[in-house]
C-alpha cells in the first residue's frame, strides 16, 4: 500500500476491470460448491443404482423441480429485494382453481389461464400493497393471504378436485407434451430460468431489486423507488406462481385445491442453499435453481434407496442447516 | 514500569491479500490520554478491534498488567477492562437509549437477576453529564450526534481502565466534543488510560499527553505532544508536509445564480428558507444540531419532507416530485449519515459509486456495461485517492475514511450540476481533507453548484465564500469574507450577541 493521494491502484496491485461473472465471486464460489456436491450424488447413486444414470430417471428429477422452479425464480427475486412470500404454494393452487373452474364454466383454456394468471398478479399486487403503502412486514401479509387463498380454493371447489377431463391436447400439451426427448415443461422451465437469470445479473432494472434489498434506505438516498422496486417484486413472485399453477394444470389434468401445501418451505430453502439471504440484497438464480435441483436429487435419490418419506423431511431439514451454516463460516473467514 | 497497563507488541493482521498490521507496538500508560493518528486505512481502527478481542492478531503479543494475555472477545476485554466505543455507530434502533447503555452492563452481570433501578439511575448519570438526552427516547430516532453520545455513554459505565475511543467527535458538535473533553481528562485523573483516534490536529494538541502515528500498517512514531508542532504529526502520517488544507478562494463569483432559494417551508422543521448561489461561489450552511440544516437539503432535492416555495436551478423553475428527478435535474445530496443511509455496505464498491444514475453505465435497453462501470469507478476512486483491494470488493472492508470517500465518488459519478454536502470530510485525513477540498473548489470553478453542511466551523471558513447560518428552521444570518468567524457564526447559530461579533 503507498502513501498520499495520488494513487487508486488496487492494494493487491490489480487494475485489470473485473466482469461481472468474476465480481460476483462469492457468489460463484457458492454456485460452484453446489455443482460439486451435486455431481458427488450423482456419482455416489450411480454406483448404489443403475437405474440412475438413465435419461428417464433425470427426466424425472428434473420434472419433479422444474414447475416449482419457477417459483423458486420469484421468490428469489423477491428475497433479493428484502421480502419473503409463504402464500406461493396456495397461490399456485389458486390458479389451478381458478383456471379449471372457468374452463368449466365454459371459458376457452388459454383465456381461463391467462384470467388465472391475472388474479394471481392481483392477489400479488394485493400484498404488495398491504406492505408498501400500510407499512405491514411481507411475512404478516403472506401469511394472512396464503390461508385467505387456500379458503378460497376450498371454498370454490367444495374441497374436492375438479377433473378438467375435456381440456383440449393442445393445452395439455404444455404440461405434458414433449419436443423432441424433452419434456415441454422443461424447456419452458429453462426459458424462464435464462431469462430472469440475464436480466438480474445484467439489467439496471434489476439491479435496483439488488440496491433496495441491501440498504433500503440508501436506495431511496439514491433515488430509487424502493416502495415500486418492492411491490413489482411482490407482483412479480405471485404472477409466476400463477404461471406455475396452469403448467400444473394442464399437467395432471385436474384442480387440485389441497395442491402446494408446503410449497413454501421448499422454495425459500431452495433459494437460501442457493445462496439468497432472508437479509436481502444477496443471490442469484443460478444458485437458487441448483438449490432446487439438490433438494430434488436427495429426495429421488432417497426415494430410489426406498427410504421412508419421513426420513426425508429429516435430511432435507438437515441440508437446508448445514447450507446456511457453512455460509455463516465461509463469511465468517472473510470477515 | 509498574504503569504501563497495556502493551502490545509486534502486531500483525492482515485481510486476504490486504496487510492491515505489520507489526506495530503500542504501550499505554495509566492515567494518560494518547492518541493514535495516521492516513485513512494506516490500520487504526484494526489494532483497536484486536485490543477488544473482535479480531485475533496473526502475530505478536499483547500484555496486560504485566502478564500476557490472549483477548478472544469483546466480553473478555470488557472483563479485563476495556472499552471501545467504535468509529461506526451500531446502537439497536428499536429499542430505547438506557436499554442500549444497559446492553453492555448486563452482559458483564454475573447476577440472574438485574436490578434495573438501579441501572437504570446509572445510566441516566453517566448519559446526563454529556448530553440532554431522553433515556426513554427510542435510540433510532436520535440525531446522529446523539447516537454518539449514547454510544461513548455506554463504554462510560463500564468501569474500564483502558478506554478506547475511535474518532469519537467525527459526528459531534464543537460543544458536545468540549464536554468529551472534560470527561476524559477526569477520567484520566482517576488513572484510566484513554486511546484516542482523530483525524483533528487542535483536538489532539489541546488535550492529549502522547501521540502515536501509524502509516501503512506500520508504527511510525510516539512523540510527546508538548514537545512538538502540529506539522511534525502530519509529516509523520503522511510522509510529506501539507502546506495547506484549504485551497484559494474564488477572486469573484460570477453574476448568474445557480441556485435560487425562495420562501421554502415545511410543515415543522423549516419557515421562509431564502438564500442563493453564484457561480463558481462554494456556499456554507452552519447551525447547531438540530436547527434544520440537513432537512433544508433534503426537502430542495426532494428527499425528505413536504416543502412550499420555489427553487430554481440554472435559471429554471424545478417542480420536482421525488428524489429520483432531483437527479436527473443535475442536484444530488450526500447524506452525513453513511452506514444508514449514504452506502451499500455489503455491495461492492464499484455497484456503489454507480448506485445514483444507471443509466450512465448501461448500454441500450437497460443492460448493464461492467467494463464501463468499473472504468468509471476506478476514473473516481483515482481522483479521491481511494485505497481498496479490488473494485468488486464490499464497502465493509474500507476503512471508515475510505468509505466516506466512496460516497463522494457515488455523487460526482452523475456529473451534477449541484451537489448538497453534508459534513463531507466526517473521518477522512488531513491528506485526502485537503484534497477533497481542492475537489469541490475545482468543481466550483468549473461551474457546479457547490453547498457544504459541516458542523466543523474552521472547515466552513476555510473552504467557503459565504456562510448561511440557520437557527430554529430560519435563516439567522449570513456572513462573507472576514466576517467568517466562528464567534460571528456561532452568535447567529445560537441568537445570543457575542462582544464584538458581526452584526
Ligand atoms: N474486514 C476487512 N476485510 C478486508 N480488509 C479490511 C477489513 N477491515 C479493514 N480492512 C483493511 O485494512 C486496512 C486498515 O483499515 P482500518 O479500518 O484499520 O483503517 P483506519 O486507520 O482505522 O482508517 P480510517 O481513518 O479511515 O478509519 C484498510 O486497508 C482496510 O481496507
Ligand atoms: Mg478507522
Amino acid at each position: 500500500m503507498q502513501s498520499g493521494t495520488d494513487q487508486a491502484i488496487g492494494i493487491d496491485g490489480t487494475r485489470q476491470p473485473k466482469g461481472p461473472g468474476v465480481a460476483k465471486g462469492l457468489l460463484k464460489m457458492r454456485e460452484t460448491g453446489l455443482i460439486a456436491i451435486i455431481l458427488l450424488l450423482v456419482v455416489v447413486m450411480s454406483f448404489a443404482s443403475p437405474y440412475f444414470l438413465t435419461w428417464v430417471n433425470i427426466r424425472t428429477v428434473i420434472m419433479a423441480f422444474a414447475v416449482e422452479g419457477i417459483v423458486v425464480v420469484g421468490m428469489t427475486i423477491l428475497l433479493i429485494s428484502g421480502g419473503i412470500d409463504l402464500s406461493v404454494g396456495s397461490v399456485t393452487a389458486l390458479a389451478m382453481v381458478i383456471g379449471g373452474w372457468l374452463f368449466l364454466a365454459g371459458f376457452d383454456p388459454w383465456i381461463a389461464s391467462a384470467i388465472a394468471i391475472g388474479c394471481c398478479t392481483a392477489v400479488g399486487a394485493f400484498m404488495g400493497f398491504f406492505v408498501t403503502k400500510i407499512g405491514l412486514h411481507h411475512f404478516i401479509v403472506s401469511l394472512a393471504v396464503m390461508v385467505i387463498a387456500r379458503g378460497i380454493c376450498l371454498l370454490g371447489t367444495g374441497g374436492r378436485p375438479l377433473g378438467l377431463y375435456t381440456l383440449p391436447p393442445e393445452f395439455k400439451f404444455i404440461g405434458q407434451g414433449s419436443l423432441g426427448p424433452v419434456p415441454v415443461v422443461i424447456l419452458t422451465f429453462i426459458v424462464i430460468v435464462v431469462i430472469f437469470d440475464i436480466l438480474l445479473r445484467r439489467t439496471t432494472m434489476f439491479r435496483k431489486v439488488f440496491y433496495t434489498g441491501s440498504n433500503e434506505r440508501a436506495a431511496a438516498y439514491s433515488g430509487i423507488r424502493t416502495k415500486r422496486v418492492i411491490f413489482a417484486t411482490t407482483t412479480l413472485c405471485s404472477t409466476l406462481c400463477g404461471v406455475a399453477g396452469v403448467i400444473y394444470m394442464a399437467r395432471f389434468g385436474s384442480a387440485q385445491p389441497t395442491f402446494g401445501i408446503g410449497m413454501e418451505l421448499n422454495v425459500i430453502a431452495a433459494a437460501v442453499i442457493g445462496g439468497a439471504s432472508l437479509n436481502g440484497g444477496t443471490g442469484t438464480i443460478f444458485g437458487a435453481i441448483l438449490g432446487a435441483a439438490l433438494l430434488s436429487l436427495v429426495s429421488s435419490s432417497l426415494a430410489l434407496l426406498d427410504v421412508s418419506v419421513y426420513w426425508q423431511d429429516i435430511i432435507r431439514g438437515s441440508i437446508l442447516l448445514a447450507a446456511v451454516t457453512i455460509d455463516l463460516f465461509l463469511n465468517k473467514r472473510r470477515g | 514500569m509498574t504503569d504501563v497497563v497495556l502493551k502490545l507488541s509486534g502486531i500483525h493482521k492482515s485481510f486476504g491479500s490486504v496487510q492491515a498490521l505489520r507489526g506495530v507496538d503500542l504501550t499505554m500508560r495509566r492515567g494518560e490520554i494518547h492518541a493514535l493518528a495516521g492516513e485513512n486505512g494506516a490500520g487504526k481502527s484494526t489494532l483497536m478491534n484486536v485490543i477488544d478481542g473482535i479480531l485475533a492478531p496473526d502475530r505478536g503479543t499483547i500484555s496486560w498488567e504485566g502478564r500476557e494475555v490472549t483477548i478472544g472477545s469483546p466480553t473478555e476485554a470488557q472483563k479485563l477492562g476495556i472499552g471501545l466505543v467504535h468509529q461506526e455507530i451500531a446502537l439497536c434502533p428499536d429499542v430505547s437509549v438506557a436499554e442500549n447503555i444497559l446492553m453492555a452492563q448486563m452482559n458483564m452481570s454475573r447476577r440472574l437477576f438485574v436490578d434495573y433501578a438501579a441501572l437504570e439511575a446509572r445510566a441516566a448519570e453517566v448519559l446526563g453529564q454529556l448530553a440532554d438526552i431522553d433515556p426513554r427516547q427510542r435510540a433510532g430516532d436520535l440525531s446522529i450526534s446523539n447516537q454518539q453520545l449514547v454510544e461513548i455513554a455506554k463504554a462510560l459505565t463500564l468501569d474500564c481502565k483502558v478506554l478506547i475511543l475511535d474518532e469519537p467527535t467525527a459526528a459531534l458538535t464543537d460543544k458536545e466534543a468540549q464536554i468529551l473533553f472534560g470527561i476524559m481528562r477526569r477520567l484520566a485523573d482517576r488513572g484510566i488510560a484513554i486511546i484516542y483516534i482523530s483525524h483533528r490536529m487542535a483536538e489532539i494538541f489541546d488535550n492529549c499527553d502522547r501521540v502515536t502515528v501509524f502509516r501503512d500498517g506500520r508504527h511510525i512514531s510516539t512523540m510527546q505532544v508538548s514537545e512538538i508542532e502540529p506539522q511534525d504529526v502530519v509529516k509523520a502520517m503522511v510522509g510529506r508536509v501539507i502546506d495547506d488544507l484549504y485551497p484559494d478562494k474564488a477572486d469573484a463569483p460570477g453574476s448568474d445564480v445557480v441556485l435560487d432559494v425562495r420562501n421554502l417551508s415545511e410543515a415543522t422543521r423549516f419557515r421562509d428558507v431564502s438564500f442563493h448561489l453564484k457561480r463558481r461561489e462554494v456556499l456554507g450552511i452552519a447551525g447547531l444540531i438540530g436547527a434544520g440544516r440537513s432537512e433544508i437539503a433534503k426537502g430542495i432535492c426532494r428527499i425528505e419532507g413536504d416543502i412550499t416555495g420555489e427553487v430554481w436551478l440554472n435559471g429554471k423553475p424545478l417542480k420536482l416530485r421525488d428524489y429520483g428527478e432531483s437527479i436527473d435535474a443535475g442536484m444530488v445530496y450526500l447524506s452525513e449519515d453513511r452506514k444508514g443511509s449514504g452506502l451499500f455496505l455489503d455491495m461492492s464498491i464499484a455497484e456503489n459509486i454507480s448506485a445514483l444514475d444507471l443509466s450512465r453505465i448501461a448500454r441500450r435497453g437497460g443492460r448493464i456495461d461492467a467494463r464501463k462501470e468499473h472504468a468509471r469507478a476506478r476514473e473516481l476512486g483515482q481522483r479521491l485517492g481511494l485505497k481498496y483491494g479490488r473494485l468488486s470488493d464490499p464497502v465493509s472492508s474500507l476503512s471508515g475514511g475510505n468509505q466516506q470517500k466512496v460516497a463522494i465518488a457515488k455523487m460526482l459519478s452523475v456529473d451534477p450540476a449541484l451537489i448538497f454536502l453534508d459534513e463531507p470530510t466526517r473521518g477522512v485525513d488531513v491528506g485526502a481533507k485537503a484534497e477533497i477540498h481542492r475537489i469541490l473548489r475545482d468543481l466550483a470553478q468549473s461551474g457546479v453548484g457547490i453547498v457544504v453542511i459541516s458542523s466543523e466551523l474552521p472547515e466552513l471558513i476555510g473552504l467557503c465564500d459565504r456562510i448561511l447560518v440557520i437557527r430554529e428552521g430560519r435563516v439567522g444570518g449570513e456572513v462573507t469574507g472576514n466576517e467568517m468567524t466562528e464567534e460571528a457564526i456561532m452568535s447567529l447559530a445560537s441568537g445570543v450577541a457575542f462582544e464584538g461579533a458581526a452584526q
